[in-house]
């Protein structure tokens, strides 16, 4: 069988999409809810005919798909993978499964909204991750707003007393307009950005425009314009504001979506445009984007150490988590590129996994506050030890996956610039107290609150929800390479025409351990 | 004996839309049964849409018309609006045309009066005078087509002032058609007042243009300006007449500052008007423009920045408004000036690029806009002309298929991928980045951005801010298969658009050969 020949990609783009648009006519919930699940699992194991049919050791885009589209204004529909988004659509495909298992119970009379919804944020966030057309790639990115704007909207927190340019309303409705209108405006100026590009390069192909040498002050303008889109997104400290609002007031399932996989598209973006298209004022702002990562990264720790919700604790420590990322990618060599884009996964397993537990904990007590809590080791052991792991994985330890992808970006980061290396590692320590701070909290000490003595343990579903995401922790925690290997390749690729341009800096090429 | 000159096919989609309109005055004395005259109304506008897709590319009337790509392109914009906008009226034309004689005559007005028909054979009003002015409207609606159409093959001077009168006087009756609503009456004078002023304008940049070159003819005109073998004596009186001219196009597309008349017009007209005119309008008002453009441009190009510091003032100010207001009707008319402006941006960068994406953006608003009207209709109450944003509360909960489709439209409105309203902002910016005026489109996407707000508000209301009212309105058929094919409009477009644009691109290549 010729391999070529499927259209591996747009399958997996695009059933999420043809699942959801059928399920809009299934009669009953329960129907619905395994149909969404068996779209959702039946996209997962497709996608993981990447990994398993991936060409290794190449450096270029695979399962590449070419066709015209609108021929008049040169828009292809282009999509193609490399080492560096392969893994981010292996975890779309993950957590939206998983996020389904999850949103069994507990979304009520407008399932059938959710589900569709949840499909179709899939499809616009694995089209992110493969389009390699500037205008696709733009489509998809701001498609994914849409049901995220609906998830938070619709099946948020109703806390009232928001007010937005004057207007009352409750808080989901406030952070998904915030959410909405904050990102919209943060891309509107890529759009611009992507035409002037176009006017050099005669194309939105993405592969051809990177072989163009644009002009000094051009760069300068077009990475503020694209940084500026990404950096919200990621989010990089100080755009960030809009991500505790929308963090905490999504529902859960939209949190883990938000946090694992949204955020991930900008610094995806970073990699994917920022570096290849605008070399000379990549290097030209390092000093600028990586400052604002290590502000992002003990600002968020820091927030996060006082926070009293475990909701805003998680949000927060994700602005601190997506600031080693950027911090990673921004040393502009091969280990930092790798063990970012490893670490945008670990995120948003780790992260991911962290929003279930703070979900499932909610269903039962309806509370997210660290001082209704306290002693529920007793109660809820399986809950306590899984959210033990779950948390040691975010803060770093090594063994689990959380490490091998911070080490590696403070490595890097050490060799760039050592300042920024010994500051961020103040990040990791802060990290770890926050997190145990959250677990003592919760679980330990005596079991004060009469209302935890009654809540069940996790259910055979739960468990089934956070297993895989676990078992993936030790995977990635023991045996890297499996992942590394993969990644190299294309990391050492962008960075290698990052300086080709000027070979009077040499920069450290050595393979990710 | 032949007329070779006059070439009569050139204008049968005009022929078929007059001769349609006097048929159904004709038939309204006869036919009780005023749906019939929808019926006939809409396969006459099915009609004229086949004849333009039909038309050769010819010159008519002595240079006056001229039936080219562009004609064609705007012109099957204009009918599909009409064809929609009569689909859309035909069960709830009722609304604002039938009335019972003794309210009438309780005191209130009834512009348009001398046009009333009545029948007093209906066993059940007997007792009343029912009067039903369907057919003057459906009438008046054709002949409003046929203005248009010929406004976008006016390829002169005197056709282009020909074309804006018979749409304008038209639309000046339709506005006020509702003898109800004291709104509709004011509406329709407003309009009357300022479109004649519009009139003026348009008129006398037209007589200082002549003066200027000599020519009423856009062909003449451009070789005049081209050629300049001959010094103009009034050449001084061309940037006046040109600057005039803007003046008048500005007043009938809605440019902001010649915008006011606007969102009282479109509140106060019946909602199929107000549906129709606000899309077949700009689609004719622009043709003409282009055309206009394309021939003044030929030499020397100074208009532009005028017309690119219009088109910031007419989105910027457009959007703010928006913001503000409660009234749907009143927000897609601030919406619709705000659009205005991202076209015109389009025409501003004076290369193909940009008319294209003007063109297509015709089409988009067209299908989008007349949605979001349609989905105003469906909701409002028989008794009422228009909705507020209150009202649409809970739609999704009571009307679901509903909700969906004017999100559809919303967020196409707002220039959300991969909907038709996105491409049309795409393909207007890239004209202008590709004519240097990247700043242009700094301006347009955000103040796309600053709109997006107000067509998300809808959307909230919809779909998160809880119950609202829970009897569902029932809807009319037509009403429905309006919305729907609508909806599709705004999707295929989006999705499946290298037809169009093949069409589009067609169209604007033999205008920069001319």
């Amino acid at each position: 069988m010729n391999l070529s020949s499927i259209p591996l990609l747009s399958i997996i783009t695009f059933l999420p999409l043809a699942g959801g648009l059928i399920l809009l006519a299934l009669p009953n919930a329960k129907l619905q809810k395994w149909w969404a699940l068996g779209v959702s699992l039946a996209t997962f194991a497709i996608s993981c005919l990447l990994f398993v049919w991936w060409r290794n050791g190449e450096a270029g885009m695979q399962f590449l798909e070419r066709q015209p589209w609108i021929p008049q204004f040169d828009i292809q529909y282009l999509l193609g993978v490399d080492g560096l988004s392969l893994f981010l659509v292996l975890l779309t495909t993950l957590l939206t499964a998983l996020v389904l298992l999850f949103s069994w119970t507990g979304i009520g009379k407008r399932l059938k909204s959710y589900l569709f919804l949840m499909l179709l944020l899939e499809t616009g966030m694995i089209g992110v991750f493969t389009a390699l057309d500037l205008v696709l790639f733009y489509i998809f990115w701001e498609l994914s707003l849409v049901p995220m704007y609906f998830l938070i909207g619709g099946w948020g927190d109703p806390h009232s007393g928001y007010k937005f340019l004057g207007r009352e309303m409750p808080w989901r409705i406030y952070a998904a307009l915030k959410f909405f209108i904050y990102t919209m405006a943060g891309s509107a100026l890529m759009l611009v950005a992507i035409l002037v590009l176009y006017g050099q390069g005669g194309t939105f192909d993405l592969i051809e425009l990177q072989k163009l040498s644009l002009a000094a002050h051009l760069q300068f303008w077009l990475f503020l314009a694209f940084g500026l889109a990404f950096a919200i997104k990621a989010p990089l400290f100080p755009f960030h504001t809009w991500l505790p609002d929308a963090h905490v007031a999504a529902p859960t399932g939209g949190s883990v979506i938000l946090a694992g996989v949204l955020l991930k598209m900008g610094t995806y973006g970073f990699v994917r445009f920022c570096l290849p298209l605008f070399p000379d004022a990549t290097r030209q702002f390092v000093p600028w984007i990586a400052g604002l990562a290590i502000v992002g990264i003990l600002y968020g720790a820091l927030v996060a150490l006082v926070q009293k919700d475990v909701k805003s604790l998680v949000a927060y420590s994700s602005v601190a988590h997506l600031g080693f990322v950027i911090l990673g990618i921004f040393a502009l060599n091969p280990q930092g590129l790798a063990g970012a884009t490893l670490q945008m996964v670990n995120h948003g397993l780790s992260t991911g996994a962290l929003f279930l537990m703070v979900g499932m904990l909610y269903n039962r007590r309806h509370t997210r506050m660290l001082a209704d809590f306290g002693g529920l080791w007793k109660q809820v052991p399986i809950f306590g030890f899984l959210f033990i792991v779950v948390a040691l994985s975010s803060a770093g330890l090594p063994g689990l996956n959380g490490f091998v992808g911070e080490f590696n970006i403070l490595l890097a980061a050490f060799r760039a610039n050592q300042l920024f290396a010994i500051l961020g590692t103040f990040g990791i320590i802060l990290a770890a107290w926050y997190l145990l701070h959250a677990v003592r909290q919760m679980l330990h000490g005596p079991l004060t609150q009469a209302e935890n003595a009654t809540i069940p343990d996790l259910n055979w579903r739960e468990v089934l929800t956070l297993v895989p995401i676990i078992v993936l922790f030790f995977v990635i925690g023991l045996f890297p390479n499996l992942f590394f290997d993969k990644i190299n390749p294309s990391a050492e690729a962008v960075v290698k025409a990052l300086n080709a341009q000027r070979p009077a800096v040499s920069m450290m090429m050595e393979r990710v351990p | 004996m032949t007329f070779p000159t006059l070439n009569l096919p050139v204008i049968a989609p005009q022929v078929v839309l007059v001769a349609a309109a006097l048929v159904i005055l004709i038939a309204d004395l006869l036919i009780r049964e005023k749906r019939v005259l929808g019926w006939l109304s809409l396969l006459a506008v099915i009609a004229a849409l086949a004849a333009t897709l039909a038309q050769p590319g010819a010159v008519a009337f002595q240079t006056m018309a001229l039936a080219d790509g562009l004609g064609r392109v705007t012109g099957v914009a204009i009918l599909i609006a009409a064809g929609l906008a009569i689909l859309l009226a035909i069960e709830r034309v009722g609304d604002f045309t039938r009335f019972d004689q003794p309210g009438l005559l309780k005191g209130q007005a009834s512009p348009g009066g001398h046009l009333v028909t009545w029948s007093l054979s209906d066993a059940q009003h007997r007792r009343h005078r029912v009067t039903d002015r369907a057919g003057a409207y459906y009438a008046l609606l054709l002949l409003a087509t046929a203005g248009m159409q010929a406004l976008t093959i006016a390829s002169d001077f005197m056709t282009i002032f020909l074309g804006v009168e018979i749409l304008s006087l038209a639309l000046y009756v339709l506005v006020g058609f509702n003898p109800r609503e004291a709104r509709s009456a004011e509406a329709a004078l407003k309009y009357f007042l300022l479109g004649a002023f519009a009139s003026g304008f348009l008129l006398y940049g037209i007589a200082l243009i002549y003066a200027a070159t000599g020519a009423t003819n856009l062909d003449q005109i451009a070789r005049h300006l081209l050629v300049m073998s001959m010094p103009l004596p009034f050449a001084p009186l061309l940037p006046v007449g040109v600057g005039l001219l803007l003046v008048g196009f500005g007043f009938k597309v809605a440019l902001v500052p010649f915008h006011m008349w606007t969102p009282d017009v479109y509140q106060g007209a019946p909602t199929p008007v107000t549906a129709f005119m606000s899309v077949s309008t700009k689609a004719a008002a622009f043709a003409a423009l282009i055309r206009v453009l394309a021939a003044l441009t030929s030499h020397d190009r100074p208009w532009l920045l005028a017309l690119a510091a219009l088109a910031v003032l007419t989105m910027t100010l457009g959007n703010l408004a928006a913001l503000r207001q409660s009234s749907l009707k009143r927000m897609l008319a601030y919406s619709s000036i705000a659009h205005a402006g991202y076209l015109l941006t389009g025409l501003a960068a004076g290369n193909s690029q940009g008319t294209q994406g003007a063109l297509y953006y015709l089409l988009a608003y067209t299908f989008m806009n007349l949605g979001a009207f349609a989905v105003v209709l469906a909701v409002q109450r028989r008794e009422e002309n228009d909705v507020t944003v209150e009202q649409v509360t809970g739609l999704a909960g009571r009307q679901p298929a509903l909700a969906a489709l004017m999100a559809i439209f919303m967020f196409s409105l707002a220039g959300i991928p991969p909907l038709a309203g996105f491409f049309g902002k795409l393909y207007v910016f890239k004209g202008a980045v590709d004519a240097g005026l990247a700043w242009l489109a700094i301006v347009g996407v955000l103040n796309s951005a600053i709109g997006a707000y107000y067509y998300l508000r809808v959307t909230v209301q919809m779909y998160m801010a809880g119950e609202g009212e829970t009897v569902a309105s029932k809807i009319a058929w037509p009403v429905w298969v309006t919305v729907v094919l609508a909806a599709a409009g705004t999707v295929a477009l989006g999705l499946w658009q290298w037809p169009w644009m093949q069409q589009i691109t067609a169209a604007v290549a033999t205008l920069a050969l001319r």
